[in-house]
């Protein structure tokens, strides 16, 4: 759960990201009316409080991974601040780092060379971890990947899904106060994926004081997982909420399904019961399935009270909520995996 | 959180074991990077021994080759280093990480250096055996005094190297294949430079430190005539040590602020 009297964990404000793109090179040059420059971030102003689980959702191309490298001070902003753990990216990345760790899901990072236990050794010693601890660590989070039997296997010999999870151990080990996960669960099977999942909720759970900002292209996932979310798109914020005010935005009335046993009891009069927006229902030689939209959640008590009274027989109810994909699709114009507008540039930078 | 002096060891240490581990898991290269050498010193020892050259020109050929290697490695392994840790991926994990990236490259050049140390002592013992190369050193404190101060020069050359490589590129590569065999030839890999090059030719020459150093050991095993005397030799090459450590801190500092201004050097975008 976010910790509130603190100063914020990330805080960026009016960031923005432009890279210069190649004017000529080697007598080559560039279409002439093409642009100078592209714009990976667009005055983008966050706030991620500490022990929030933040997720970033957007397409390609949209800045995410952008934000991220300038808040791992891999990357310079153009122009406004970041801050992280108070810290300013620019001014202060060496005091940042001790505090911070990334892992990108595609990275393919480590030493084919030495084995598994090796290579976290590596980048645990790079943090000052010592050598026991770093090994206590290895050990517990290779069991979480379900990695234990490749501690000794060379990572040349791995197959990709077992150096992701290798490296989803890399991030932890040097137990960050802030991690950025990257497309962590990408390409990875549905169990290793839920494991991962169960794994980040624990690993918050047990201190408070611990950020994760995490990019998804799995909406389930960020719904899952996040305390709130940025929708991000062509390098600006559209919006920033919990998953469940997300949702509220694209919908106004609260939607149940329910599904009743054959005859009149009740359910033709419900639309006339206060706080009903509407009611709809359909019949079937089994079963009648009636949809009501509320003004408000607690209405659906007069809704089953109505029912039950006039002698229906409720066979099962369901709350119908706007998944995030609705949200993103409502803000963004496409789904993740639709076609990009045909006036920029795909990929995640230059 | 270690100090900045704890974490440059403990970064050191870390980067020096891949290339360590490598040395034991990857057996091959003992052939490879042995036995060729070898026969090159074959060549020129045959070719000494039909001139009736004295003896200790077969030992020059020898210490050649082994010093060689160390210059090759400081080339291509130490100056290509942060180019291909960026095509890995690493480059970025170590940017990002709290160790200083001179202690992360401190590491490579002692990992290079003991794989190195292990091929060139091969060439010697072979060379040595093979074709009874007379060793008299004057003093072997003297010889591991200068060979150190040589390796430490070179090694730090290399650690240059390995930020211009980054920002130039296969550009740099071009011009370090177009100087390959001029360095080879200013430096007397197989002869005594002294002998051959006028006066004014070896000074400038000895700039290199593969050429002070090996110029120094050989006036101290074979008693050659040298360019200067050895302490001056030494002198030079801990003056060269010094300086060329220094650039290579201050090119590293550059290249990390170009790479967070362009967003490309360090980074293996996705």
């Amino acid at each position: 759960m976010p910790v509130m009297d603190h100063p914020p964990a990330i805080r960026t404000d009016q960031l923005t990201r432009t890279y210069r793109l190649p004017r000529k090179r080697w007598g080559k040059s560039p279409p002439a009316d093409g642009p100078a420059a592209f714009t990976a971030l667009d005055g983008v102003t966050l706030e991620v409080r500490p022990g929030e689980l933040f997720g970033l959702l957007g397409p390609n191309g949209a800045g995410k991974t952008t934000l991220i490298k300038i808040l791992t001070t891999l990357l310079a902003p153009s122009s406004g601040t970041a801050r992280v753990d108070g810290l300013d990216v620019v001014r202060e990345a060496d005091a940042i780092r001790p505090r911070i760790n990334m892992v990108s899901g595609g990275e393919s990072s480590g030493y084919g060379v030495l084995n598994v236990r090796e290579n976290l050794w590596l980048f645990a010693r790079i943090y000052g971890v010592s050598t026991r601890t770093a090994y206590d660590r290895i050990g517990a989070m290779l069991d979480v990947v379900g990695l234990a039997d490749k501690a000794t296997a060379r990572v040349s010999h791995l197959s990709t899904g077992q150096r992701q999870k290798m490296n989803f151990c890399r991030g932890f080990i040097t137990d960050p106060k802030i991690l950025f996960l990257d497309e962590p669960t990408l390409g990875l099977d549905v169990t290793s994926a839920r494991a991962i999942r169960g794994f980040v909720r624990e690993w918050m759970a047990e201190r408070p004081e611990r950020t994760l900002l995490l990019t998804t292209h799995y909406m389930a996932e960020a719904d899952e997982l996040c305390d709130r979310l940025a929708i991000i798109d062509r390098g600006k914020v559209l919006a920033c909420d919990t998953p469940a005010n997300l949702k509220k935005r694209v919908q106004k009335h609260t939607i149940f399904e329910l599904s009743l046993a054959p005859g009149r009891n009740g359910w033709a009069d419900l639309g006339k019961l206060p706080g009903v927006h509407q009611s709809t229902a359909n019949e079937t030689p089994t079963t009648v399935e009636v949809k009501v939209l509320l003004e408000e959640e607690p209405v659906i008590g007069s809704v089953v009270q109505k029912l039950v009274t006039s002698g229906g027989h409720i066979l099962s109810l369901k709350k119908v909520e706007p998944t995030l994909e609705d949200v993103f699709i409502e803000l963004v114009g496409h789904g993740l995996g639709g076609d990009k507008p045909a006036d920029r540039p795909s990929g995640g930078g230059p | 959180m270690p100090s900045s002096l704890r974490l440059f060891v403990d970064a050191a240490r870390a980067r020096t074991y891949p290339r360590v581990a490598w040395l034991f898991r990857s057996r091959t290269w003992i052939f490879q990077e042995t036995l060729l050498p070898v026969l090159g010193v074959a060549a020129f020892a045959y070719s000494y021994r039909a001139m009736q050259a004295p003896e200790a020109y077969t030992g020059l050929v020898v210490l050649g080759a082994a010093m060689t290697t160390f210059w090759m490695n400081v080339l291509w392994g130490m100056g290509a280093a942060l180019y291909w840790e960026r095509d890995a991926g690493n480059l970025e994990l170590y940017v990002m990480s709290p160790a200083p990236l001179m202690g992360i490259l401190t590491g490579m050049a002692l990992g290079g250096m003991t794989t190195t140390l292990v091929r060139a002592a091969t060439i010697t013992v072979a060379g040595v055996l093979l074709f009874n190369v007379p060793l008299q050193p004057t003093s072997w404190w003297a010889l591991a005094g200068v060979f150190l101060l040589t390796l430490t020069a070179l090694y730090g050359l290399g650690m240059m190297f390995a930020s211009v490589f980054l920002r130039w590129g296969r550009e740099a590569w071009h011009l370090v294949n177009l100087f390959q065999e001029p360095v080879y030839l200013l430096t007397g890999t197989n002869f005594p430079v002294s002998a051959i090059f006028p006066k004014a030719v070896a000074v400038v020459a000895s700039a290199i430190p593969l050429t002070a150093g090996m110029d120094a050991m050989r006036q101290v095993l074979f008693h050659t005539p040298g360019i200067f005397p050895v302490w001056q030799e030494a002198l030079l090459l801990a003056v060269l040590s010094v300086v060329f450590l220094l650039l290579a801190r201050r090119l590293l500092r550059n290249l990390e602020r170009r790479a967070k201004e362009e967003g490309k050097l360090t980074i293996r975008w996705q």
